[in-house]
């Protein structure tokens, strides 16, 4: 009798595992469709989340018959594949340009040319953005919602501090070598950083070599042929090089990506550094920067053929909803990112919502649209702009006299990762031979080319 | 002479067979879903070329990719460098210490609670703590206390030379409670005897550690070297998160790689290669225990 009692309570407990385990995949039962979309990284402040709210609840009342969950998500390497599969990523998220070719030709994103077209804003995107989320046929698998031009970020309070004008940011990268310099010795902290982990050292160094006119690849879809040991990224590296070595300007650390690099910029340890332009909107809602010592303007460009990199990302519509979803999906990335860039009052609406929440408005980034377009809208939203535009005019008035070059597209994150080793190389190792590092990576980025 | 009684399904479930496999299952579902089935799921996984959605049988084009990766030496090489260091540095210590306070008299709670509290740090939260520790600048915390004793700041995770050491150092701070606690709990098991007969024979402290409390710790020591053996064959979290690798590859483990395989490019994620790289790696250890416990049980008897 013992036993079975025991064998029964047994069983129940496993009833109750298995129970609560299937009570985890309840789906909805409200007859709305439900759309899992993006927001922002986690971490993001309290304030990101009250805004966020609000459009959520703008939407609503809109489409009533669509229930809008929000997800955090960052777009990340390692785990973006992952969710991919695992079938826990948003239904709307974004993925940056360099990556959108890959997913669309491995059939990870949606097809979305036809709503596209009935939106009627095909013909409106810059060409050159639009080509990046179409195949070779055309057909149109996302909407590009932003986009950045690489800027030199710097510390306002540091310059004065060094004695040099924040007002007058340095123009040529003699000027910022010697910037650098002065702001070390004045204040004992690092006077320009560089980020050199997790591929943001491959961005960067790919930044710097178009700036100083060389290229890190050429060729088309198919046949790219690795030009990684150039005069332009020679350059580049001698000039991180001399100021690691020679002044002695770039502090202590040395293993920053994206995310500590902003930290350490916040916190103020960092003098100057390059990062996309858009950067500003996360250094003050994730990493706290004090607004008031913020400084952007453009990176220097020297030699013949020298441009800015710009990259950006694209709204994307996962490949395993269902029709419902897909349209809603459209619906939202159309009222989410693309209206406030075409139409006066959903940007007013935007901005306003934003603002009331304490969040970034007016961050320079560079048009998805037609430079027209772009110029317009932020006239439409020029009272309520918070981001202290008469420190970021070194950036407004160089910006557009800049040639936008785009991020290389064969493996770019792989060939990212081996240049991180670089960039490791030459500012932990003073006898580090750049030329013979150069020719490795190049070797190696042409076999990864040619598999 | 006893008579066992023959065992038939009828006295299993006399015996309470039935209510220990329904009290089992649970566990062993949960160990068959999250343990053994990955484990399965790897070895066929090295043997494709997938991206988690669709996969393709490949044959043994993984390990051939995987062993002609130059950068596999360099992990190798990492791996085992670590691991001596470890070895050398990491494995005496909480031996040593445990000796030592086992001789205290009082208040040996204390020590034992103090010697185990970072164990009681989560691991990650221990290593960022560390890494904040280590900065390099002369105002850093590790460097402000040698500037103390007149020693010029050190580079720590920043320079290719001393990246590897800072990682064993944390490691060894990290791990050492857990063993300590271990070997005090073995030298409890010490007949007190032995002590008293090498006394009476006149020996003197280190004779008796050496000759009795050594000696008598053998098969504990045994296994926690082949535990720390493993252990730091499969070092991954502290070079992921002091250095992501750097610097210029000077901390690339073998794990490291795996995970760089699977995870740093978020489209070509090679999860194929990676797998074939564990199940290597997997291998080389189990052969290693095989081995190892092959010789220990030949010095045990002896």
């Amino acid at each position: 009798m013992k036993s079975r009692s025991k064998a029964l309570a047994a069983s129940l407990a496993a009833v109750g595992l298995v129970a609560s385990l299937a009570a985890c995949s309840a789906g909805s039962s409200s007859g709305k469709t439900e759309l899992r979309v993006a927001t922002f990284p986690p971490g993001a402040d309290a304030a990101a989340y009250e805004a966020f709210a609000a459009q959520e609840e703008q939407f609503e009342k809109a489409n009533p018959d669509i229930d809008i969950i929000g997800v955090e998500y960052e777009w990340e390497g390692p785990t973006f594949a992952v969710q991919l599969a695992g079938g826990s990523l948003p239904d709307v998220f974004t993925v940056p340009f360099t990556d959108s070719k890959t997913l669309l030709e491995n059939g990870q994103l949606m097809d979305v040319t036809a709503e596209v077209e009935e939106l009627g804003y095909a013909d409106k995107f810059n060409p050159i953005i639009l080509e990046q989320v179409q195949d070779a046929d055309g057909n149109i698998f996302g909407f590009p919602r932003q986009a950045y031009a690489m800027g030199l970020h710097y510390n306002r309070d540091l310059f004065e501090q060094a004695g040099l004008d924040p007002d007058a940011p340095p123009t040529t990268w003699d000027e910022v070598r010697e910037a650098a310099k002065a702001i070390s010795e004045a204040t004992g902290k690092a006077g320009f950083a560089q980020m050199s982990m997790n591929n943001t050292g491959g961005w960067q160094l790919t930044a710097a070599t178009i700036a100083h006119g060389g290229r890190t690849q050429e060729g088309t879809t198919g046949s790219y042929t690795s030009t990684i040991n150039n005069p332009g990224t020679v350059a580049a590296l001698e000039f991180l090089h001399d100021l690691r070595w020679e002044d002695n300007s770039m502090g202590s650390n040395f293993l920053l990506d994206w995310g500590t690099i902003n930290q350490e910029f916040a916190a103020g340890n960092i003098g100057m550094y390059t990062s996309g332009s858009d950067v500003y909107t996360a250094l003050v809602r994730d990493f706290s920067l004090d607004p008031a010592v913020y400084g952007l303007t453009v990176i220097p460009l020297e030699g013949d053929d020298a441009g800015v990199l710009g990259g950006g990302d694209i709204a994307v519509v996962s490949p395993t909803v269902s029709e419902a979803e897909k349209a809603a999906a459209v619906k939202w990335i159309d009222w989410y990112y693309m209206q406030k860039l075409l139409n006066k009052d959903a940007a007013v609406l935007d901005a306003q919502t934003l603002v009331d929440s304490g969040q970034a408005v007016g961050t320079p980034v560079l048009p998805v649209l037609d430079q027209e377009t772009y110029l317009e809208s932020r006239e439409w939203i020029a009272d309520l702009i918070n981001v202290p535009l008469d420190q970021m005019t070194g950036f407004f008035d160089g910006i557009f006299e800049q040639t936008p070059v785009g991020e290389p597209k064969g493996k770019t994150q792989e060939i990212y990762a081996l240049l991180d080793t670089v960039v490791q190389a030459v500012l932990t190792d003073q006898n580090a031979d750049i030329d013979a590092l150069l020719t490795k990576a190049d070797a190696d980025a042409q076999a990864l080319l040619d598999e | 002479m006893t008579r066992t009684p023959k065992r038939t399904p009828a006295t299993w479930l006399r015996g309470g067979g039935l209510s220990t496999l329904v009290f089992a299952l649970p566990m062993v579902l949960v160990f068959a879903v999250f343990s053994w089935s990955p484990i399965v799921q790897s070895f066929v996984m090295s043997l494709q070329k997938t991206n988690l959605i669709t996969s393709e049988w490949v044959g043994l084009d993984n390990f051939v990719r995987v062993l002609s990766d130059p950068l596999l030496g360099t992990a190798v090489v990492n791996t085992l460098y670590f691991a001596a260091l470890a070895l050398v540095f990491g494995f005496p210590l909480p031996i040593l210490l445990a000796v030592l306070m086992s001789e205290v008299r009082r208040g040996k709670g204390v020590y034992s609670a103090l010697a185990y509290l970072p164990v009681i740090i989560p691991p990650v939260v221990a290593v960022l703590l560390w890494k904040f520790f280590y900065d390099a600048s002369p105002t850093g915390v590790f460097n402000s206390v040698l500037g103390w004793a007149g020693i010029p700041p050190q580079p720590w995770l920043q320079a290719q030379a001393t990246a590897m050491p800072s990682l064993v150092l944390e490691a060894t701070w990290a791990a050492a409670g857990g063993s300590i606690i271990i070997y005090l709990a073995a030298l409890l098991s010490v007949p007190p005897e032995l002590y008293d007969a090498a006394e009476v024979d006149g020996a003197s402290i280190w004779h008796k550690i050496w000759h009795v409390t050594l000696p008598q710790l053998r098969g504990v020591i045994f296994i926690m070297l082949i535990l720390q053996v493993l252990a730091t064959a499969q070092v991954f979290l502290e070079p992921f998160l002091f250095t992501g690798g750097g610097p210029n590859n000077a901390t690339v483990t073998v794990l490291l790689l795996i995970y760089r395989y699977a995870f740093q490019n978020s489209l070509g994620g090679n999860y194929g290669e990676a797998t074939a790289l564990s199940v290597l790696l997997a291998i080389v250890l189990a052969l290693l225990s095989f081995v190892y416990f092959k010789l220990t049980d030949k010095w045990s008897a002896s």
